[in-house]
């Protein structure tokens, strides 16, 4: 094999970046539709669903050492202060205490730019102000309660509207709202201007909090100089890098392992201040330590979606949509970055004139992260109303006016031909499923006379091409069993499922025959499980090791059977040569001990193509105009993904997504006390995901055609899309059910009730209307 | 109500329980949950601590056959009684709603599947062929954030019908 160095164009969560990698021989062409595939394509129950329903599955949170001590950490009561004195005294004099960390004794450690763990400036409540490690976490619980700390409380602003305004506490020498995007095309303000409709409109979502099971957390166990932590991420390259940062040492004197994870959405993305903690712990005190978050700490310091402020104005001339200006503001809270909720307006249209800026604003709370569809969610909740409202005013079927800017095969942004997008087939496939002919502009009654029945439907862009690097080996043992070591984890999602279809249909065995073992260091790399990218990274070079791994194979056979090998094949466990089977077991047994390593890189995307994914989602809902609650009946989602490996894991993945987007939408947000900066529903009872009772009928599509020009395997990302679309979708069926538009996330009944309030006093006393509205 | 316990404090008692068929006996505090108990004393890792506060359900076992919040529950009330995990689910290869829930891919990542396996072969053992609104009831306290309900209610419904036909 020949080491390449190649140079690509990636997308990861709408940001495009140049890469250099370097890849291993030569790459494959993609199974095309007419391919039998055996395995591939195929509803195949998880591999590892026995031990996830055994309880056997280890999680990060499972592990317990030998010991093994417990840290606790003291976070800050104030949104911003200064630490000027901490005293830890009583709290040592504790029984089975066995030490704190401050920012007055603690060793440097980087840290996201920072040089400290324990910052002298205290930026949200919650932020990290000591650690207490102990011999239970009780104990350690008990002892951070007798912390003293001396605080300088400093002025503070939690709130996004009000941090963007002049006469703000400044957060941030330069102010605290600064451009994070800008765009355009066309003259989109002439365009407005010389548009025959104009719509205005100001849309607002709310922070929603991950809320993954499992919370973040870590183990650090040191033998000598070489350090291992267990973590529960999406990424376990990424948590050495900020271990390596953090701690100054070799990357061959890390290793990080995450076998079962309990769902991260984005937010694992790399060490946390937890994992370095753990680590000078455990180095420190000579034990292994166990520092995880509890649900209140995950929820004030493990991320969040920024809550966005967006106001749209778009423009129609006749029954066309001429122009789109979208300017976006979002609460970054302490974060060093921010999700751009344009990208949408920017890509997904072909809309002539636009014109969007996106800002981020600093505010006294946690920082974000990235969260499923980071921005996209949120801009797509605005762009998707916006076109409904549109579309109510030129009187035009809102989907009808979708499909008009929909069908150009190239990307509006780029001016590029798509590899594949099937755009118009979801709206085909997703309007006979809900029935759309249903709809009228109206709305209609629903199955009670106080029950207002309305349709809405959004679409879907998001990249999911995937990326290099990416890197896969295959150890085929003699008796003809199969080892698939990488780099990604299984977040979920059913990572491990859907590469052992893979290699087994490469390979020519049973999928039984393959072990999948991910989340460890120690193999080569692979990306962060995240934007929608592993199947579409790791899956390509996981088919290329299989690869590599039958054509070895083969020539060994070759040797051993005396047939040339182009007579050989490989099926069902067997080499076959005319007609004659012999198992791999067999052929390989007639040699001491080898193992048959095969290799795989993944390739750079396609030149001057744009890789996206398509989808749309349509709701039925009832509105309950005496309560303002809403009631989602029938979400119909549709999506273009190209080739899908696992229609029963890809299903799962879909409905998790629309009811992910049901919480946005109906019921999730953070709540923060102005007056004192905290988070006021920081757990599961104050904070409501949605339950069981929450699911309407979901019906799932796929439009399962391969996309042969992205990668060898076809097929595309499916984690985000899901989420991407479902919120706008339900609003404009709320606005369809009840004639009035709830333009803030989530539509709770309070803010539907305000807005029928509004609605009917505009129909009996106009004055008064304009005054409360 | 459980009866009053047989201990004596203060400070760790002898607790003896019997867990998964198992008599065992525990040295717990009086304020130790039958939660950090099963995971930390017993090794019993399936039930899984995420909210702590009885909001959630991952923690759910069986006390006495009944599914309970081991995260609400206190170690020394369960002296003298049954309690069941995930893990005493499979001597004998899989519990018909174990087998369900990957048959029906009821599971993403899988932290919150052994509360609601519980909670479904709660239901099974006092209602043998419950309906779609009987199972709803049963995990409407067992939070997913993966989103895997359909399919949930899909496989606790399947393994009732499955139990039956035998």
């Amino acid at each position: 094999m020949s080491i390449k160095v190649v140079r690509t164009k990636s997308e990861f969560e709408g940001q495009i970046s140049e890469e250099t990698a370097l890849v291993d021989g030569r790459d494959l062409s993609a199974w095309t539709p007419d391919d039998e595939l055996a395995i591939v394509g195929k509803d195949i129950k998880r591999v590892d669903g026995i031990a996830r329903v055994t309880g056997r599955a280890r999680y990060t949170q499972d592990l317990y050492l030998p010991g093994m001590l417990h840290v606790r950490m003291l976070r800050s009561p104030y949104p911003r202060a200064r630490v000027q004195r901490v005293d830890a005294s009583r709290a040592l004099a504790l029984a089975g205490v066995r030490g704190v960390l401050h920012r007055f004794n603690a060793p440097k450690a980087a840290f996201r730019g920072e040089e400290t763990i324990f910052r002298e400036e205290v930026r949200f409540a919650g932020d990290e102000v000591a650690a207490i490690a102990a011999d239970s976490e009780e104990a350690a619980a008990e002892a951070v309660r007798l912390i003293d700390v001396d605080y300088e409380v400093l002025p503070f602003v939690p709130d996004l509207e009000e941090a963007m305004r002049d006469e703000a506490v400044r957060l941030e020498e330069k102010g605290n709202v600064s451009e994070s995007g800008k765009y355009e095309r066309g003259d989109a303000k002439r365009a407005l201007a010389e548009s025959t409709t104009v719509v205005e409109a100001t849309y607002r979502t709310s922070t929603q909090l991950h809320n993954s099971l499992e919370t973040h957390g870590a183990v650090a166990s040191w033998d000598g100089d070489e350090l291992t932590v267990w973590e529960s991420t999406q990424h376990v390259f990424g948590v050495r890098a900020g271990l390596q940062a953090a701690l100054k040492i070799p990357y061959r004197d890390i290793r990080v392992l995450c076998d079962y994870m309990g769902g991260g959405f984005g937010s694992k993305g790399g060490a946390g201040k937890y994992s370095i903690v753990a680590a000078i712990f455990a180095r420190q005190l000579g034990k292994p330590v166990r520092c995880f978050l509890t649900r209140d700490e995950e929820n004030l310091a493990a991320g969040n979606r920024s809550a966005t402020l967006q106001q749209i104005r778009i423009g129609a001339r006749g029954k066309r949509i001429h122009a789109i200006e979208h300017l976006s503001w979002s609460n970054s809270g302490q974060g060093r970055w921010v999700a751009d909720p344009t990208g949408p307006t920017n890509g997904l249209y072909d809309i002539p004139n636009v014109r969007t800026r996106s800002y981020k604003v600093v505010t006294s709370l946690g920082a974000l992260s990235s969260f499923r569809a980071p921005g996209y969610v949120e801009g797509t909740f605005a762009l998707d109303q916006a076109i409904d409202e549109l579309a109510d005013r030129i009187g035009e079927d809102p989907l009808a006016l979708r499909r008009k800017h929909a069908a150009r095969q190239r990307d509006p942004q780029t001016g590029m031909r798509y590899s594949l997008k099937r755009l118009l087939a979801c709206y085909d496939v997703g309007a006979k499923e809900i029935g759309w002919r249903h709809r009228g502009p109206e709305g209609a009654r629903g199955s009670a006379p106080y029950r207002k029945r309305g349709y809405g439907m959004a679409s879907q862009l998001w990249g999911g091409s995937g990326l290099p690097p990416a890197y896969a080996t295959v150890h085929l043992n003699p008796d003809g069993t199969a080892v698939l070591r990488c780099g990604t984890q299984d977040i979920g999602t059913g990572t491990r499922t859907v590469l052992a279809q893979i290699v087994a249909e490469e390979l020519g065995i049973d999928i039984g025959d393959v072990r999948v073992e991910l989340g460890d260091t120690n193999s080569q790399y692979a990306p962060i499980s995240a934007g929608s990218l592993t199947v579409a990274s790791v899956g390509p070079a996981v088919r290329l090791a299989g690869k590599d791994a039958r054509s070895q194979l083969l020539e060994a056979a070759s040797g051993l059977l005396e047939v040339g090998p182009s007579e050989l094949r490989v099926e069902r466990g067997a080499i076959v040569s005319k007609g004659r089977r012999t198992p791999i077991g067999e052929v390989l047994g007639q040699v001491d001990n080898y193992t048959v390593i095969g290799k795989g890189s993944r390739f750079p995307n396609p030149e001057g193509l744009s890789l996206k994914t398509f989808g749309a989602h349509f709701a039925q809902v009832e509105v309950d105009v005496r309560t303002g609650e809403v009631f989602v009946e029938h979400v119909v989602a549709v999506h273009d993904i190209g080739r899908v490996i696992n229609p029963l894991t890809a299903a799962s993945q879909v409905e998790g997504g629309v009811i992910q987007g049901l919480g946005f939408a109906l019921g999730e947000e953070r709540i923060v006390d102005r007056p004192t900066g905290r988070v006021v529903n920081g757990n599961l009872e104050g904070y409501k995901i949605p339950t069981v009772r929450d699911v309407p009928k979901i019906t799932v599509r796929f439009i399962d055609d391969p996309d042969t020009k992205a990668n060898n395997l076809g097929a595309k990302g499916l984690g985000e899309p899901p989420i991407i679309p479902l919120p706008a979708a339900v609003a404009n069926a709320v606005a369809n059910a009840i004639g009035v538009r709830i333009r803030t996330a989530p539509i709770t009944r309070q803010r539907v009730l305000e807005a029928l309030e509004l609605q009917s006093l505009q129909r009996t006393r106009p004055e008064a209307a304009m005054r409360k509205g | 109500m459980p009866k009053a316990p047989p201990f004596s404090g203060p400070g760790a008692v002898d607790v003896a329980l019997e867990v998964n068929g198992d008599a065992v006996t525990v040295h717990v505090p009086p304020h130790r949950t039958l939660l950090d108990t099963l995971r930390e004393t017993l090794g019993l890792t399936g039930a899984k601590r995420v909210c702590d506060e009885g909001a959630c359900g991952a923690c759910t076992v069986l006390l006495d056959g009944e599914p309970v919040y081991s995260c609400l529950t206190l170690a020394v009330a369960c002296a003298g009684r049954s309690v069941r995990t995930v893990e005493g689910l499979s001597t004998d290869g899989l519990h018909p709603v174990q087998q369900a829930f990957i048959d029906h891919d009821a599971f993403q990542c899988g932290f919150c599947t052994p509360g609601q396996i519980m909670s479904c072969v709660a239901l099974l053992e006092r209602n043998a062929s419950p309906t779609a609104e009987d199972v709803l009831r049963a995990v409407s306290g067992n939070l997913c954030r993966c989103g895997a309900y359909p399919n949930i209610v899909a496989a606790a419904l399947s393994a009732a019908k499955k139990q039956a036909r035998r």
